[in-house]
C-alpha cells in the first residue's frame, strides 16, 4: 500500500532568481569534472521522460576528445498532455540558458542549439532578446559562448534525440541507428549533449545550491523535484513543480475530481493506471520501491468516468500512426494495425481475440521498433486493453 | 589489423574485428540472417527489422545489420523471442503489401515473398491495409514502372539514388501511415530529374520498381511474319545473362547467347559491339579534330574535354545537372542508336529489305536505353532507329519461356555484315572500357604505333575506384598529326553517377586538365547496369569485369580500326569518319532540362 509520503510542492524552477550572472560567472570558473560530480552526485535523472543519468552523460561526452562538440537543449516539446517547457523558456529563460552555457564549458562545446517546437515560434522574439543580452554578458566576462535558436517543424518524432539532429542538419527527421550515441556522434556527427528544457533549468539550480539541495528532495532512485502537467478531469489544471515519489493515490487525492477512472502518466507514450493501481503505483524511476514506479516527462492526465477508454486509446493510435516517421516496420504498420484492429473489435469484424494477438505485436514493437517512439506505443496500448478490455468490445 | 573480439552466436564462439557487425559476425559462422533494407551497396538503414537478433541480457532485440559486436555478447539469431518478432513484422509487411503475387513481375524474384515462404506466413489475419491507402502506379516513365502499392518502404532505393547516383530523384515524403517513396512533388518519373539508370530497380527487393517490360511486342514482332526481325547485344549482356539461367557470375556466355537468340526466332542476330568499335572510329576522330581545333586553332567554342555519350543515364544526367556543359558531350550517339541507324539504311539496302517492315530490337544491360530509343531525335533512318529495348533481364525470361535448356546449347556465331567485333568494342562493357578502346586507336591513328602499354592492356584506366585518371605522351607522331607531338593526353574515367559528379564539379569549377572524360552512368559500369541480373554487389561486378577483360584477350582482333566489318562500312556506305552521312546517321544533339 501508498507509504506514508504525501504530496510536496517544491519551488525552484520558476522561483525567480536574478543572478544568473553570478551562477554563471562562479560555475565557469570551476573545473568540469568538479561540476560533473556535483550532477553525478544530484542523482539527476533526464527530464524529458526516459531518466538518463544527467551527470554520467555530460561525462561521458566531456571525455570524447573533439575540437568541435554541442549542446543541444530539446524543447521540442510535443508530447500529448506536457505544457511545462514553454512555461520554463518564457518565464526563466535564463537559467535555461546559463545552463546550456555551463554544460558547453562543463564538455568542451562553444555552440549550443535550442530546438524549438514548431508551434512555439511565438516564443522566438522573447527568448532571442534573452539569448541577446545572454551572449552580451558572455562577451564581456570573456566566455566564449553562442546560443541560437534552431525552429522545428511541427513533427513529434523530432523530439526523439538524433531525429532532431537529423532535422537540424537539413534532413528528414527519422532516428538513427543506436550505437553510435549522440555522447560521440551526434548533431553533424559532433560529440553532442542533448537535454531537456526541464533538466537543463535544475543543473541551474544544483549548481547554485549544491547537489545535495536537490539530493534531498524526492526517493531513493528519483531524487529532485519535476513538473507535473496536470490536465484532463481535474478542477485544477496547470504546472506544479513535486518532489519525485508520490503515490498516485496522493496524487489524484490532491488533483482528481473525486470521480477519476485512470491516470495517463507520461502522456501518450506512457501508461494507463487504473483506479484500482492507484494506490500501489508511484511516480518516479525504476527502482526499489513498493510498487510500480512510473516515469514521466510530467504529463499527468486524469480521466473520469465519463470518458470512453476506447475513444482515448483510439486518440493515441490516431496520432501514433500519424506521427511516426514511417521508416520502421514495427511503428509504421504495427500503429496502422492496432488502430485499425481496435476499430474492427469495436465493429465486430474481429472477435475479441484479436486483441491478444494485438497485445503480442504490442510487444513486438516494443522489443523491435527503431527509436523510443515505436517501442513505446504498447505501453499505453498494452496498459488500456489489459485494464479496459470490455471497453474495448462492447 | 583491428583489434579481434570474441562473441558468441547461438552458443558457437566467433573470434571477428572490432566494428563487425552482428550480420557479418554470423556470415562467418555459417548462421544467416534474414535482411530485407540490407543491401551490399548501400549505407546500413536498420529500418526493416527483418535482421533482429536477440543480445543475451537485453530486453530489446538488435537489428544484425546495424549492431557492431562487442566483446563477449551472446547473441541469438533463432530465439523463440526473435522467432515470433521476425515474424511478425513479415506479417506486418504482408498487411501493407500488395500481395497479389501471381499477378506481378517480380513474381519468383521478390525477397518479400521468398521470406513468406521461408516462414510460411500462412494465417496472416493482420487487416490488410492496401485499401486504406491510394496507391498509385507510375507508368509514364519509358523505362521503369514504379508501383506504390508493393513498396515495403525498406528505402534501398532511396538509398541508390543518393549514394550511388547522386541524383535523388526517389526520397521519402510524408511521415507515419502516409510514408511514401516519392518524387519531387509526387511528378511521374519521365517529369523528374530521374536518369531512367535503373539502379533503383536492381536495388528494390520487390516488385515496387521494375523495368517496363517489353517481352510481349517482341513475342508479337517474332511471330508477325512479314516483320524481320533484327536484335544487337551490347557488350555487358553476355557476361551477365548467364547469371540468370543457371551460371555462377562472371561467366560468359556469348555463343550460347547468340544461338538462344536464334531460337527464339530472330531474323538476324547482331552485335552492339560492331558499333561499339564504330563508336571508337567516329569519337576517337572527333577527340582529335577537337583537340586541334583548341590546342592548335585556339577556336574559343571547341570544348575541352570531351566527354563519352555512350550512357543514356549520364546524358540525362548532364542534362538535368549541367545543361551549360552539353558541348563538351561527344555528338557521338550510343552504339545502341548507330546500329539502329544502320539497321534500317546500311542493313536494309546491303539484304535488300524494306526498312519498313523491319523491326529492331537491342539487348541492353541497362534500362536508360529504352528512354535512349524513345527520343524524338532518335528517328534518322526516317524511322524508329530501335523499336524495342530489352534488359538481360527481360531475354532470360524469353528464354526460360521459349523453353530452351541454356545449360545446353552449343556455341553460335552472330550474322555477318553488323556482327563482328573486337576486344575493343566488348571492353566497352566495363568501366574504363570506351577510355581503352579510344586510346588503342587514337594513339595508333596519330603516332602509326600500338598504345605503350604491356599486350594492349591500359590498366590505369581498369579497377572499380569511383574516380581515375591515365596520362599518355604523344611522341614521335605521324607527320599529319605533328600539332600533337609532345601532347601528354589527360583522360579521366568516372563511373556511378556521384563520381560523375565530382569530375563535373572540378570541370565548372576550372581545376579540370583533362582532355578526355570517359562517364558510365552505373557502378561498374555497363556490366553494374539497371538491367542486369539481380542480386548484383561488389563482388558480382569483379566477376562480371574479370569476364570481359577475358573475353578481350580471347579476341583475335582487339583494336577498334581493324574490325573487318568497321572498315567495309566505311568503303562501302560511310566513306569517312564524320562524314556526312556519319553526321547524319551517327550523330546527335542535346537537350537542356529542368532540375527537378
Amino acid at each position: 500500500m501508498s507509504t506514508s509520503y504525501q504530496l510536496k510542492r517544491a519551488d525552484f524552477i520558476f522561483k525567480n532568481e536574478n543572478d544568473w550572472e553570478d551562477v554563471l560567472r562562479k560555475s565557469i570558473s570551476r573545473p568540469p569534472n568538479e561540476l560533473i560530480n556535483e550532477l553525478i552526485s544530484s542523482e539527476l535523472k533526464g527530464r524529458g521522460g526516459a531518466g538518463f543519468p544527467t551527470g554520467l552523460k555530460w561525462k561521458v561526452t566531456s571525455e570524447e576528445v573533439n575540437d568541435v562538440k554541442y549542446v543541444i537543449c530539446n524543447a521540442d516539446e510535443g508530447e500529448p498532455g506536457t505544457f511545462k517547457d514553454r512555461e520554463i523558456l518564457s518565464r526563466v529563460p535564463f537559467k535555461v540558458l546559463t545552463a546550456i552555457a555551463i554544460c558547453g564549458h562543463v564538455i568542451g562545446a562553444r555552440t549550443g542549439y535550442i530546438y524549438l517546437r514548431g508551434e512555439y515560434f511565438f516564443l522566438q522574439n522573447e527568448l532571442n532578446k534573452a539569448i541577446n543580452e545572454f551572449e552580451y554578458y558572455c562577451k564581456e566576462i570573456k566566455f566564449d559562448f553562442k546560443i541560437k535558436i534552431f525552429m522545428g517543424s511541427g513533427a513529434y518524432i523530432c523530439g526523439e534525440e538524433t531525429a532532431l539532429f537529423e532535422s537540424m542538419e537539413g534532413k528528414r527527421g527519422e532516428p538513427r541507428n543506436k550505437p553510435p550515441y549522440p555522447s560521440s556522434f551526434g548533431y553533424m556527427g559532433k560529440p553532442t549533449v542533448i537535454n531537456n528544457v526541464e533538466t537543463l533549468a535544475h543543473t541551474y539550480t544544483i549548481f547554485k545550491y549544491g547537489s545535495k539541495r536537490f539530493y534531498d528532495l524526492g526517493v531513493q532512485y528519483s531524487r529532485g523535484s519535476k513538473l507535473f502537467s496536470v490536465s484532463g478531469d481535474t478542477p485544477k489544471p496547470g504546472i506544479y513543480e513535486l518532489e519525485l515519489g508520490m503515490s498516485l493515490a496522493d496524487f489524484v487525492e490532491e488533483f482528481g475530481d473525486d470521480d477519476t477512472k485512470a491516470v495517463q502518466v507520461g502522456g501518450a507514450s506512457g501508461f494507463l493506471v487504473p483506479r484500482k493501481r492507484f494506490a500501489e503505483t508511484n511516480i518516479g524511476f525504476q527502482g526499489k520501491l513498493v510498487g510500480i514506479s512510473l516515469p514521466t516527462g510530467g504529463s499527468m492526465m486524469l480521466f473520469n468516468s465519463s470518458r470512453s477508454m476506447f475513444n482515448v486509446l483510439d486518440n493515441y493510435l490516431n496520432f501514433f500512426a500519424e506521427e511516426s516517421c514511417g521508416q520502421c516496420t514495427p511503428c509504421r504498420v504495427g500503429c496502422q494495425q492496432l488502430l485499425k484492429g481496435i476499430k474492427a473489435v469495436k465493429r465486430g469484424e474481429k472477435n475479441a481475440q484479436y486483441l491478444d494477438k494485438m497485445l503480442k505485436l504490442a510487444e513486438t514493437m516494443q522489443f523491435t521498433a527503431k527509436c523510443g517512439l515505436g517501442q513505446s506505443v504498447g505501453n499505453s496500448f498494452s496498459s488500456i486493453v489489459e485494464n479496459f478490455r470490455e471497453e474495448m468490445i462492447y | 589489423m583491428r583489434k579481434k573480439i570474441k562473441i558468441s552466436i547461438n552458443g558457437e564462439s566467433v573470434e571477428v574485428e572490432k566494428g563487425t557487425s552482428i550480420l557479418d559476425a554470423a556470415k562467418q559462422t555459417g548462421v544467416i540472417i534474414p535482411t530485407l533494407c540490407y543491401h551490399k551497396d548501400l549505407c546500413i538503414a536498420g529500418n526493416c527489422r527483418v535482421c533482429v537478433v536477440e543480445i543475451v541480457g537485453q530486453k530489446r532485440l538488435a537489428p544484425a545489420c546495424a549492431t557492431p559486436c562487442e566483446d563477449g555478447m551472446d547473441v541469438l539469431t533463432n530465439s523463440f523471442k526473435v522467432r515470433n518478432s521476425r515474424k511478425h513484422i513479415i506479417e506486418l509487411l504482408l498487411s501493407e503489401h500488395n500481395t497479389e503475387c501471381t499477378s506481378c513481375y517480380k513474381n519468383g524474384g521478390c525477397e518479400l515473398q521468398l521470406l513468406a515462404s521461408e516462414y510460411k506466413i500462412m494465417n496472416q489475419d493482420f487487416i490488410n491495409l492496401v485499401p486504406f491507402h491510394n496507391y498509385t502506379i507510375d507508368m509514364f516513365s519509358p523505362s521503369i514502372i514504379k508501383d506504390d502499392s508493393k513498396c515495403i518502404r525498406c528505402q534501398r532505393c532511396v538509398r541508390t539514388c543518393a549514394e550511388l547516383q547522386g541524383v535523388n530523384a526517389l526520397t521519402m515524403s510524408y511521415k507515419g501511415d502516409h510514408a511514401k517513396v516519392t518524387t519531387f512533388f509526387e511528378k511521374a518519373m519521365n517529369d523528374v530529374v530521374c536518369t531512367n539508370c535503373g539502379q533503383c530497380v536492381n536495388h528494390c527487393p520487390t516488385g515496387a520498381l521494375v523495368e517496363k517490360n517489353y517481352i510481349e511486342e517482341v513475342w508479337n514482332a517474332i511471330a508477325d511474319k512479314t516483320k524481320h526481325v533484327v536484335v544487337q547485344t551490347a557488350p555487358a549482356v553476355r557476361v551477365g545473362l548467364g547469371e540468370e539461367l543457371g551460371f555462377d557470375p562472371g561467366t560468359r556466355v556469348t555463343g550460347k547467347m547468340v544461338a538462344a537468340l536464334k531460337r527464339l526466332g530472330f531474323d538476324a542476330v547482331m552485335d552492339t559491339d560492331f558499333t561499339a568499335d564504330l563508336t571508337i572510329m567516329e569519337e576517337g576522330t572527333e577527340l582529335l579534330t577537337r583537340l586541334k581545333g583548341a590546342l592548335v586553332d585556339k577556336n574559343p567554342t571547341i570544348k575541352l574535354p570531351m566527354a563519352t555519350s555512350c550512357s543514356p543515364g549520364w546524358i540525362k544526367y548532364i542534362e538535368h545537372m549541367y545543361p551549360n556543359y552539353l558541348d563538351h558531350l561527344s555528338t557521338c550517339k550510343s552504339p545502341q542508336q548507330m546500329f539502329g541507324a544502320l539497321v534500317k539504311t546500311y542493313y536494309a539496302k546491303a539484304r535488300n529489305l524494306d526498312p519498313d517492315k523491319i523491326v529492331s530490337v537491342s539487348i541492353m544491360p541497362c534500362t536508360a536505353k529504352k528512354f535512349e530509343a524513345n527520343r524524338p531525335e532518335m528517328h534518322d533512318s526516317n524511322y524508329r532507329d530501335i523499336d524495342y529495348v530489352l534488359t538481360t533481364r527481360e531475354l532470360a525470361i524469353m528464354i526460360k519461356q521459349a523453353g530452351i535448356d541454356f545449360l545446353k546449347l552449343k556455341d553460335m556465331h552472330f550474322d555477318r555484315l553488323m556482327g563482328e567485333s573486337t576486344g575493343a568494342g566488348v571492353i566497352f562493357g566495363a568501366t574504363g572500357g570506351v577510355m581503352e578502346a579510344a586510346l588503342r586507336t587514337a594513339y595508333e591513328i596519330v603516332t602509326g604505333r600500338e598504345v605503350p602499354f604491356d599486350n594492349l592492356n591500359i590498366t590505369p584506366v581498369r579497377g572499380i575506384e569511383g574516380v581515375r585518371e591515365a596520362s599518355i605522351k604523344i611522341e614521335n607522331t605521324l607527320k599529319a598529326w605533328s600539332f600533337l607531338e609532345g601532347v601528354e593526353l589527360k583522360c579521366a574515367v568516372a563511373h556511378g553517377l556521384v563520381n560523375a559528379k565530382k569530375v563535373m564539379d572540378s570541370i565548372v569549377s576550372g581545376k579540370s586538365h583533362y582532355h578526355f572524360i570517359e562517364f558510365m552512368a552505373c557502378p561498374g559500369g555497363c556490366l553494374g547496369g539497371g538491367g542486369q541480373p539481380i542480386p548484383t554487389s561488389p563482388e558480382i561486378r569483379a566477376k562480371r569485369a574479370e569476364a570481359i577483360y577475358a573475353e578481350d584477350e580471347g579476341m583475335p582482333v582487339r583494336k577498334s580500326h581493324l574490325n573487318p566489318e568497321v572498315i567495309k562500312i566505311y568503303k562501302d556506305f560511310l566513306i569517312t569518319p564524320l562524314g556526312e552521312k556519319s553526321h547524319h546517321l551517327l550523330h546527335t544533339k542535346y537537350t537542356p532540362r529542368n532540375r527537378f
